[in-house]
């Protein structure tokens, strides 16, 4: 059954001229010199205070060297659901620097100034309360938490995964089904499904309903953001969009048993051409994914490539999702 | 006969694990043949393994704990070196199915097993004497406590050589830990193993909430109570009200995998979600029962070294409790990617951040205990300023995970592993370390060597930031915990500098064992008094190492630092109670109950694992028996005559060391 469909694992011609492949995950130094749009977007960020330059450029290393050495990951987000996340991301850490860097200064410079050598510090043995000190020490913490909590409460509202994106366009529905392991993405619309890969067309929405027909699993495309875990006899839902055209890695990020390090898809943004192209293209071969087929794909398998159905049997993913069809547990026959 | 055990049960196969558990059973049995060729057996049959003395008992928690930090370490080592090289299409030199183990095998046994020992270790050594008492409220059930926990360890490192470890991660989400995704007995071993120790944990619990609540010397109200003690009290709390919830989730697993029930299957209505509520019902507090007691720690060596009362000494006991209740609201951000909705998650989220405010205020409470000090420099001060500026670290990127969007992109991710590293060896382990180094002299009567403490420190903490910030960048990149393998050779030059980080932390605790060997042989040159670091608190009232009655005459507390005050009396520094005359006392006897209890728990353990139920039947009926003898038992008390006590006391004045 898995032989009918057609294997998709060379580049295909529709990708994007900026697309990189599967297996090469490159960087781009082009960021560093500082041309591009992402620098100017990153510098809208530099409003976080001066006076903490030299802390922020210790303590945010991991950020900056992140930023700096390789465009990949939630800090290079193609998407406004990423883009948002990252500026929360941001936005937080900043707003915490201004107190945990004075903290840590603070901490090394008493107790230096303190020590038990230092004839000038000022011995106070009894020194042990303060109401005035008391309640600036729960006011701080607190008024961090007030700020912060706002922005949780506020996004968690806005970022709600559920919730749809507001745009014109129509967004396109992929029903997602983690399997052992491998991820299958069903295209209602369309009335295809594909294994391993996902192609959508740049700036439209994307509305996924995600179940799994094997253990608990996440998806997660770090570059679009938010992931979202799939679930046996449940179904969650994501809305994504890609707004520049690209290959963006996509991961399991809920361990899942052996397979799991390379229960990996390809997210695929394209024109809307190319996307019409790719329908037509995978609507012209392959097989049917019916429910005996399904049983069939979803055997243990690990490091399969994408491959394509032409045709999918109606209502799949809701019996997949009810728990009606069960996977076989048995291994995939070699092929 | 022998349920499902048989020869193709031990990994012959695999060099790896067959040279590691040859070692380990090569310097088993050495150790064993030394004692037995010593004959020193009789000695530590009495003297340690049927001891009810809290400090004897706290002292094996901590030998207990720091022998598995070798072997959790190892699998850390394992796991490193592993990502090191699996880079773009390598793939290592552990296979899938044997680093699954590893990595659920370490998350294991480092909360089990190192975390969990330690803290237990120091509270039952200080907490008592720290309250003025001369023991535990049950002393034989702190006995049992301590071997159930040792139980536990033997039957997780028996599954090395005998059968295999569990493969799910360290809480075993179903439905991947159920029979019919993890069909052997890995799943087992971890659920039998922690199923015993917990019920020490909770015994432990019962015990040390007792304790404080009903024990403390006179004048010591709860106003007067050391701030390790109050922690411990949260903590032990915690535990009372945590860990049933862990062995009823542990036991819906035990029967959806033994009895074919279907708590968290994926069909006949079974329902994973439940099990990761409640596993983190569980999991969220003890988080918080590993860290108060540091907290704890890094008070009392705070105020200590710095010649100064702990600063807001009311504060820190309301931010104790306050976290100590919060720990319980907050268990769903370790699952707001399961789409609970926008309400659940905002809340959570909030109540996460909530707990930030007692914890910041700890810290400036710490903060102005420095100021105004005379600070001396010793060991256990380095490992509280280190935890000072790495904590904040982690309790930053934590709060930053409260947010839940944010989580969206880092859960799951090397950035979350880097986040409760930073907080359990920043918090934790430093703070372990800190008491380990400033009870250590109360313990044995001599200090542990001050250089090679500070390079200890030193390799934790330059150790933690490399092997850790490096995680925090992958994490952002994208790449997620667990993986055994991974394309994206840009990742490499990271996982070689966490490596490299290992390798310090590895240095650490090698010079841990060389810091011991070292201070064990100089102990004369390094005795010490009563009250080596000019301390505070009741402990340092007494003879180092302390006499098994601990206080011959119950110290009599006039306020907070009760010890402090008595050095500033005109009366000098005496443990106080000076003029009541002594009298002979009643201590509880040694008792074989906690390790015959213990010894047929692993029997039993290993039969159900094993499927031997004649052989499980056999346990069973031996714990009850010896639960039946300690019922019935007539002779369980010693009773230490006034002429012993003056004359410890007479010998003790003649030694005279100078603190």
């Amino acid at each position: 059954m898995v032989g009918a469909a057609r294997n998709l694992a060379e580049t295909p011609s529709f990708l994007p001229d900026r697309g990189i492949g599967p297996n090469a995950a490159r960087c781009d130094y082009s960021f560093v010199t500082g041309t591009t749009r992402e620098t100017a977007l990153l510098s809208r960020q530099h409003w976080i205070p001066r006076a903490h330059a030299l802390g922020r450029s210790l303590l945010l290393a991991p950020v900056v060297v992140t930023l700096t050495s390789c465009k990949q990951g939630v800090l290079d987000p193609q998407g406004p659901i990423g883009a948002a996340e990252r500026l929360i991301l941001l936005d937080a850490t900043a707003i915490m620097l201004a107190v945990v860097i004075p903290v840590i200064v603070s901490t090394l410079v008493i107790a230096w100034w303190f020590r038990a050598g230092n004839r000038h510090a000022r011995y106070r043995p009894d020194w042990e309360y303060s109401g005035r000190i008391e309640m600036i020490v729960w006011s701080i913490p607190m008024l961090v938490i007030l700020f912060l909590g706002g922005i949780a409460w506020e996004s968690s509202h806005t970022l709600d995964p559920p919730k749809p994106l507001a745009s014109s366009v129509a967004p396109l529905e992929i029903q997602v089904v983690s399997l052992d392991w491998q991820w299958l993405f069903i295209y209602p619309a369309q009335g295809l499904a594909s294994v391993n890969r996902i192609v959508a067309p740049v700036g439209t929405p994307i509305h996924f309903r995600l179940t799994s027909a094997t253990v608990m699993n996440s998806f997660f495309v770090p570059q679009l953001g938010s992931q979202i875990y799939t679930m046996p006899g449940m179904t969650t839902q994501l809305h994504l969009q890609a707004d520049r055209q690209g290959t963006y890695q996509g991961i399991s990020a809920q361990f899942s048993g052996e397979g799991f390090s390379d229960m990996n898809f390809e997210f695929i943004a394209v024109t809307e051409d190319k996307f019409d192209r790719w329908v037509a293209e995978a609507k012209g071969q392959g097989g049917e994914l019916d429910e005996a087929a399904f049983v069939e794909l979803a055997r243990p398998a690990q490091a399969t490539g994408p491959s394509t159905f032409a045709e999918v049997s109606h209502g799949l993913f809701e019996h997949v999702a009810s728990g009606h069809i069960s996977a076989d547990r048995h291994p995939q026959s070699s092929h | 006969m022998l349920g499902k055990l048989n020869w193709s049960a031990i990994p012959f196969d695999q060099p790896i694990v067959m040279i590691a558990s040859g070692t380990v059973g090569a310097i088993i049995f050495l150790i064993l043949a030394l004692v037995t060729f010593k004959g020193w057996w009789p000695y530590l049959w009495r003297e340690w393994i049927t001891s009810v003395d809290h400090k004897r008992i706290g002292v094996m928690y901590m030998i207990l704990a720091l022998v598995m930090l070798v072997r959790g370490f190892s699998d850390a080592m394992m796991m490193r070196s592993q990502l090191a090289l699996a880079a773009g299409g390598a793939a290592g030199y552990l296979p899938p199915e044997h680093y699954n183990q590893i990595f659920s095998a370490h998350g294991t046994i480092m909360i089990f097993f190192v975390a969990m020992p330690f803290v237990a270790g120091l509270m039952n050594f200080a907490v008592p004497l720290q309250l003025g008492v001369r023991d535990v409220a049950f002393p034989v059930l702190n006995s049992l406590s301590f071997w159930l926990t040792a139980a536990g360890v033997l039957l997780v490192n028996l599954s090395l050589v005998v059968g295999e470890f569990s493969r799910t991660g360290w809480l075993a989400y179903p439905p991947l830990s159920e029979i019919a995704f993890s069909p052997g007995v890995g799943v087992d071993y971890y659920l039998w193993s922690l199923q015993i120790s917990g019920v020490g944990s909770l015994l432990s619990g019962i015990n040390l909430t007792t304790t404080i609540l009903k024990l403390r010397a006179p004048g010591m109200g709860y106003r007067r109570m050391p701030v390790f003690c109050w922690t411990a009290l949260a903590s032990n709390l915690l535990i009372v009200a945590a860990f049933p919830v862990l062995t009823a989730t542990f036991a819906m697993l035990l029967l959806d995998r033994y009895c074919d029930f279907h708590f968290f299957t994926t069909e006949l209505g079974g329902n994973a979600m439940m099990y990761i509520n409640l596993i983190w019902l569980w999991g969220h507090p003890e988080v918080y029962i590993l860290i108060l007691p540091a907290f704890g720690v890094f008070s009392e060596v705070v105020a200590t070294f710095s010649g100064k009362p702990l600063f807001g000494y009311r504060s820190m006991v309301m931010a104790t409790m306050v976290i100590c209740v919060l720990s319980f609201m907050v268990w769903l951000h370790h699952f707001f990617t399961m789409g609970a909705g926008a309400n659940v998650n905002g809340f959570f989220g909030i109540m996460t951040m909530i707990i930030a405010v007692p914890t910041g205020v700890k810290i400036f409470n710490w903060l102005f205990t420095l100021y105004g000090g005379r600070i001396r420099f010793s060991v256990p001060l380095y490992w509280a300023l280190g935890f000072m500026v790495t904590f904040v670290i982690g309790g930053m990127t934590g709060v930053l995970m409260a947010i839940p969007p944010a989580d969206f992109v880092v859960h799951n991710s090397l950035f979350l592993i880097a986040h409760f590293h930073n907080t359990v060896i920043g918090g934790v382990v430093f703070g372990v370390m800190a008491g380990y180094t400033y009870w250590f002299p109360k313990a044995f009567g001599f200090k542990l060597n001050e250089r090679i403490g500070k390079a200890i420190f030193w390799c934790w903490f330059l150790g933690f930031y490399g092997a850790f910030m490096p995680l925090y960048a992958l994490g952002l990149m994208g790449a997620t915990r667990r993986m055994q393998h991974y394309s994206n050779l840009d990742w490499q030059p990271f996982m070689l500098a966490a490596l490299g980080g290992a390798c310090l932390i590895l240095l650490g605790i090698v010079l841990t064992v060389v810091q011991l060997v070292v201070s064990i042989r100089a102990r004369h040159r390094n005795r010490v008094g009563a009250d080596p670091w000019n301390g505070r608190t009741l402990e340092w009232s007494i003879p180092s190492p302390p006499p098994a009655w601990n206080f011959a005459r119950l110290p009599v507390v006039v306020g907070t630092d009760a010890f402090w005050a008595m050095k500033q009396s005109p009366a000098g520094s005496g443990p106080g109670g000076e003029g009541a005359p002594l009298e002979a006392l009643h201590l509880p006897r040694g008792n074989p109950t906690g390790v015959f209890t213990a010894f047929f728990a692993v029997i039993t353990g290993f039969a159900l694992i094993w499927h031997i139920w004649w052989m499980a039947a056999l346990g069973l009926l031996g714990v009850l028996v010896v639960g039946l003898r300690q019922a019935w038992r007539t002779d369980s008390e010693v009773t230490v005559l006034v002429e012993e006590i003056v004359a410890f006391e007479r010998r003790h004045a003649k030694q005279g060391v100078p603190a």
